[in-house]
């Protein structure tokens, strides 16, 4: 099987995938912009190429020079990471072509959790509920203000090549429809270099949860269990966990034999994710599909002791899953936050530039992944996660006891970041309780304009 | 004395962070405004995108756009000025 793997994305993931190349022993390439020449990434893997310019659209979105670096490096296989090119049906299908393994989900499935449409459709049909909306892509804003019409307001706008909450946008009628359509879809050409975005009902305050899936070549899928993300901010995830508290055994073994439906049904291929919501009453609704591996992966790998991203090259050469979810051993609670470079004291604005202190947290259950240093320089082009720090304990106290205590130890400045934010959530009694929804944001930064 | 005049009446509209400059909402659509352009105060002058994020850069007074300093889909730094304007 292939032997280097060149990593098409930045940033953290990138680290952390060359480093679970390398403890596998597969050599790794790296691809970094111009503005990119002094991360991490380049620098820990065992070749690089440089890809001129700095914008995304031009360097970690370019196919043909990706694939043209993979191609002059002599690389067998494409990680995608996470965003950029992890969720884009043509370049799986052009990494095939190219005759290179592209590891994450096979291009039908990247095409049907792409498709929210038919994704809602098909889970429908297996009886379980799904979020009302237009379900289909809507191109222009007329068409937007059609379905939203249909659908109620409020409603939210969202990026059909989504994920990690860019191109949302709540609307609570035509005008703020009208004002926030052109910048979705700005943002969601930058973030994504698609923007197509669909209209779906606004549920206030819900929980998200999600159940992580494994899919093998001979159609075997297991799910490792749910990830608590309901500690949102504009639908952008801070804090993570699992297990979620908000969950008992009889309601985790009905969602995750929901999930494992869905990825069967579909014949689900290698690392993805089956979203849902969760109302107050406990009825759990499907969100959609990402296929991909997440952001948060770390707190599933902390409490299943399985290494995600080494599973999903292990899979991609063809491996089976030996395991599923009742056989794995349950480790604890994990919990992560993210650390962004925004002044969650100044409406998150975001803050690039030189990190002149740093002092990273350390210890007895407590795992960082990240691609900064002291004297790094945050560019302004990218997406503004520096961290994420990851606290494991025994039970949910003792890991929210750590997670507290590394967050004080974690010095990131000038640069403003959500580590003061972070500090509040960990202590504020709704979080200590686990009895909490994606408006426990709202709770700390009152004041907060929305989408201005 | 007129250009003292002229000097007080100037308002430069500076990048509040390091980004990438956008004089339209997206490739298709017009630019927000060209030299010579009236503009209200709080109208929406181009965007800056920090980190994908996409601030709005609204006119701080009413006037008419009599410089435009950055170029569109480029870099801008902390500061730059981005566009000038002639106060009514």
């Amino acid at each position: 099987m292939f032997k280097k793997v060149l990593v098409a994305n930045r940033g953290e993931i990138a680290v952390r995938i060359i480093r679970a190349c390398r403890d596998l022993g597969i050599k790794t390439v790296a691809v970094y912009s111009e503005a990119d020449r002094q991360s991490l990434h380049p620098d820990l893997a065992d070749e690089r190429v440089c890809l001129p310019g700095f914008k995304p659209a031009d360097t970690y979105l370019n196919m043909e020079k990706i694939l043209q670096a993979a191609g002059e490096t002599g690389a067998g296989a494409v990680h995608p990471g996470y965003g950029y090119l992890a969720e884009n049906e043509r370049f799986a299908v052009r990494c095939g072509e190219a005759g290179l393994v592209f590891i994450g989900p096979r291009p039908e499935n990247i095409h049907l959790a792409g498709n929210k449409l038919a994704a809602k459709e098909m889970v429908r049909a297996a009886g379980v509920p799904v979020i009302p909306g237009s379900g289909r892509g809507v191109a222009s804003l007329e068409e937007a203000q059609a379905a939203a019409d249909e659908t109620g307001y409020p409603v939210i706008i969202k990026a059909s090549a989504g994920g990690g909450g860019r191109g949302m946008r709540i609307c609570i009628d035509q005008w703020q429809l009208k004002e926030e359509f052109s910048i979705a879809k700005a943002e969601a050409r930058a973030s994504f270099g698609d923007d197509t975005l669909y209209i779906e009902k606004y549920l206030e305050n819900p929980k998200h949860i999600e159940f992580q899936i494994l899919g093998d070549a001979s159609g075997r899928v297991v799910h490792l269990g749910e990830r608590e993300c309901s500690v949102q901010r504009r639908y952008q995830k801070l804090v993570e966990e699992s297990p979620s508290p908000a969950l008992d055994d009889a309601l985790r073994e009905k969602m995750g034999r929901a999930a494992l439906q869905l990825a069967g049904t579909i014949n689900y291929f290698n690392a993805g994710t089956v979203e849902f919501i969760l109302d107050k009453k406990k009825n759990f609704y499907f969100m959609e599909i990402n296929s991909r591996l997440q952001v948060e992966h770390p707190v599933t790998e902390m409490v299943t002791g399985i290494d995600i991203v080494k599973e999903q090259i292990r899979l991609s050469m063809g491996d089976t899953l030996g395991y599923n979810y009742s056989s794995v051993p349950k480790r604890g609670w994990a919990i992560e936050c993210r650390i962004n470079a925004e002044d969650p004291e100044n409406s998150f604005l975001p803050s690039p530039g030189e990190i002149e202190n740093y002092r990273p947290p350390g210890g007895c259950g407590v795992r960082l992944d990240t691609h900064i240093y002291q004297g790094y320089r945050v560019p302004p082009y990218y997406d503004s996660l520096l961290a994420k720090l990851i606290a494991h304990g025994p039970d949910r106290e003792s890991a929210a006891k750590i997670m507290l205590r590394a967050l004080e130890e974690f010095v990131i400045e000038p640069v403003k970041t959500t580590i003061p934010l972070h500090k509040k959530i960990l202590a504020h009694p709704l979080f200590r309780e686990g009895d909490f929804d994606t408006g426990l944001i709202k709770l700390l930064v009152p004041d907060e304009e929305d989408g201005d | 004395m007129k250009d003292m005049q002229s000097d007080q009446k100037r308002v430069e509209v500076r990048a509040p962070l390091a980004g990438v400059f956008y004089r339209r909402p997206s490739p298709e659509d017009p630019p927000y405004v060209e030299v010579g352009d009236s503009v209200k105060k709080k109208q929406v002058l181009c965007l800056l995108e920090t980190m994908k994020v996409f601030q709005k850069i609204k006119s701080p007074a009413d006037g008419k756009v009599v410089g435009i300093f950055a170029q569109n889909e480029s870099p801008v730094g902390d500061g730059d000025v981005l566009l000038v304007l002639e106060k009514e």
